[in-house]
């Protein structure tokens, strides 16, 4: 930001006050669905669980610009606060981490974390890594075919980049011009190996090679990660295509069959959350005046009383039926 | 209607497609200003222009996983892998991501995506332009994978494939490219996916085969018929996946004696599977054990004439097949 400008860091980035509350109440809210999913499973309701938690400034900063049902999103598993804030709801997302009839990503198909809802234009996610990038490349391609000006936002943790898909597809991106945002959200582990074992040299660097902006930010500042994705995303800013590392913290387990004692300190966990996004986020609201301590307590009552509600519907809603799992396997013509 | 053969009718069907659909789309290496290298898809980006067909970098899971995310976003791209035995880098975008897509997501999604792939031994190709790629996808339910031989069902199953909400594996044997021209109609047809076609009526025994393979099982068939008095019924699947049970059982009750003829390594093949759905639901009517004839479990076609000779079954050892099922 300009030295000289004096206006807060979000009125230059063309934001509101409402836009603020917004995204704070999105990035809350997964907080509190990832800690109930937790509960779920500890209370052997949900078989597993893997976790959004720390991450929540870089996917709400990164969709907050996107136009539900008309851009497309390729999220990776730990993008709750993204589908929550395109359009999913804390039930739905609890019918899927209990594997319920009703869950719209797949009907109990799948883990909790493999998202999809088509009408929001979030495209069905899978378990290997990577496989999203080079279709998330198709997606925007298509875009371009038409002379339409749709952008697609892709993502993956840092591990993602180390296949060949992940190049193959910022490649394809490179030549193209494709109006594609690669969202690295990078938590520094890959279950159990950290960054320095996995990252050779800097992942935002590598777009250079391929011909096209690349940039860190601070992964746990949701109004540095909208201005990179903003700023940059095709389409609207009428560029191609663009990486955005965002530097962020796995805060909780890989998943719930996961040990994490085995591989990182306490210590270095605990530093971490001193720069959990919400909070952090929450010190810059209340000191421009837009939500103060009560108000702070409100919105969280609100949203608790939100997500035990739908954890309870969800609770009650029927498993699916045996003969479910015969399909469907085919689309009809 | 003209003659054309099976490189003809696919490049027509291609073309016909794209000028009916403008959401159809080709993408794969070298199918743009060369026409592909086996001249497929020549003439049609002059046509349609190098946004629609679009030469790809040399990365198969890109190609695939692109024609994926087009399908996503409206398009019915036809992917080209360039030969079957580069298909592998894509095996991931196949299976786990365009055959899962439907299931997985409870039918929310569909991925409406055609891939062709040139497969079969030929003469000079060595082990990696020559390998018999289908048993590797025919286990994978959501895919439908389909081996047309012949120019006309060819270029119907193409549009098919093309027009079908799943995605279908197209595959194309190398050598019966230019082995033979048909009739082929001009006007707009479909000959559907999923159902088999008998080539040859007969009573004594039943030989089913596809791609290459077929042509010879078809000269020795007549073969056998003047020098011996066999009238052997041939059936092509034309799909190899899911399998038309029904035709191949019917002909299998019919004359009790049944031989599967490929090219591709017998075990964990589709001849397998064919055998398996014989023996047991044909079981009663027949008259000798299921056969079967193939390539021997080495790992491909050898590039020098004599060892590849030796591993693609030759009408000598078809004939000698077809004859100890008839005389058993």
């Amino acid at each position: 930001m300009d030295v000289k400008d004096a206006r807060a860091r979000h009125e230059v980035l063309g934001l509101t006050g409402e836009d603020l509350l917004r995204m704070h109440y999105s990035m809350l809210l997964a907080r509190r669905v990832d800690e109930r999913s937790w509960i779920l499973n500890r209370q052997g309701k949900a078989p597993f669980v893997i976790s959004c938690q720390g991450q929540e400034a870089a996917q709400v900063g990164a969709v907050y610009g996107m136009r539900p049902g008309y851009d497309y999103l390729y999220p990776y598993y730990r993008d709750l606060a993204m589908t929550l804030f395109l359009g999913q709801s804390p039930r739905e997302q609890l019918l899927s981490v209990m594997g319920k009839r009703e869950d719209p990503n797949s009907g109990g198909r799948q883990m909790p974390g493999h998202f999809s809802a088509r009408e929001l234009n979030i495209v069905t996610a899978s378990a290997p890594v990577g496989v999203q990038y080079p279709q998330a490349t198709g997606t925007a391609l298509a875009f371009k075919v038409r002379g339409e000006d749709g952008v697609v936002l892709v993502c993956g943790g840092e591990a993602s980049t180390s296949g060949g898909d992940w190049h193959e597809a910022m490649n394809f991106a490179g030549i193209h011009d494709l109006p594609v945002v690669f969202l690295v959200q990078n938590n520094a582990y890959a279950i159990s190996v950290p960054e320095k074992a996995q990252v050779a040299g800097s992942i935002a660097g590598r777009a250079q090679g391929y011909g096209f902006p690349g940039v860190e930010v601070d992964g746990m500042d949701v109004l540095a990660v909208y201005e990179a994705a903003r700023g940059r995303s095709s389409g609207r800013g009428g560029g191609g295509p663009t990486l955005i590392e965002a530097k962020t913290y796995r805060i909780t387990a890989h998943s719930s069959d996961d040990d994490d004692r085995r591989y990182r300190e306490r210590e270095e966990i605990e530093a971490w959350r001193l720069k959990d996004p919400i909070p952090r986020f929450e010190r810059y609201l209340e000191e421009i005046g837009v939500l103060d301590a009560e108000a702070r307590e409100e919105v969280d009552a609100r949203i608790r009383a939100e997500v035990a509600e739908a954890s309870r519907s969800a609770e009650e809603a029927p498993p699916p039926e045996p003969e479910d799992a015969l399909g469907p396997v085919y689309a009809g013509r | 209607m003209a003659t054309k053969s099976l490189l003809q009718a696919i490049g027509e069907g291609l073309a016909e497609e794209m000028r009916s659909d403008e959401s159809v789309m080709i993408l794969g290496e070298d199918v743009g200003r060369a026409g592909g290298v086996f001249r497929v898809t020549q003439g049609l980006q002059d046509e349609f222009g190098g946004g629609r067909v679009l030469d790809a970098p040399l990365a198969e899971s890109l190609i695939v996983g692109a024609a994926i995310g087009l399908s996503v976003n409206g398009m019915r791209p036809v992917a080209e892998i360039q030969f079957g035995d580069f298909i592998t880098p894509a095996f991931d975008q196949i299976v786990n991501e365009a055959a899962r897509f439907h299931y997985r997501s409870n039918g929310a999604w569909s991925c409406p995506i055609t891939i062709r792939a040139p497969y079969g031994a030929v003469h000079g190709g060595g082990l990696y332009h020559s390998q018999s790629i289908e048993a590797w996808f025919c286990n994978t339910p959501g895919l439908k994978v389909v081996a047309p031989t012949y120019p006309a069902d060819a270029k119907g199953m193409l549009k098919s494939a093309i027009r079908d909400p799943n995605p279908v594996l197209f595959l194309e044997h190398k050598r019966t490219y230019r082995l033979l021209k048909e009739d082929v109609p001009d006007e707009d047809y479909e000959v559907p996916i999923g159902e088999a076609r008998v080539h040859r009526i007969g009573d004594d025994i039943t030989v089913v085969s596809y791609g290459f393979m077929l042509h010879t099982v078809l000269e020795v068939a007549e073969g056998l018929s003047e020098a011996h008095g066999v009238e052997a019924e041939v059936v092509e699947p034309r799909t190899l996946y899911p399998l038309d049970r029904e035709t191949i059982l019917r002909s299998a009750k019919k004359t009790g004696k049944f031989l599967v003829v490929v090219e591709a390594n017998l075990t964990g093949s589709v001849a397998g599977e064919i055998s398996a759905v014989v023996a047991r639901e044909a079981f009663e009517w027949l008259d000798a054990p299921v056969m079967r004839l193939g390539a021997p479990d080495v790992p491909a076609a050898p590039f020098a004439r004599p060892m590849m000779d030796a591993f693609v079954p030759d009408a000598a050892k078809i004939e000698r097949a077809m004859l100890e099922l008839a005389r058993y």
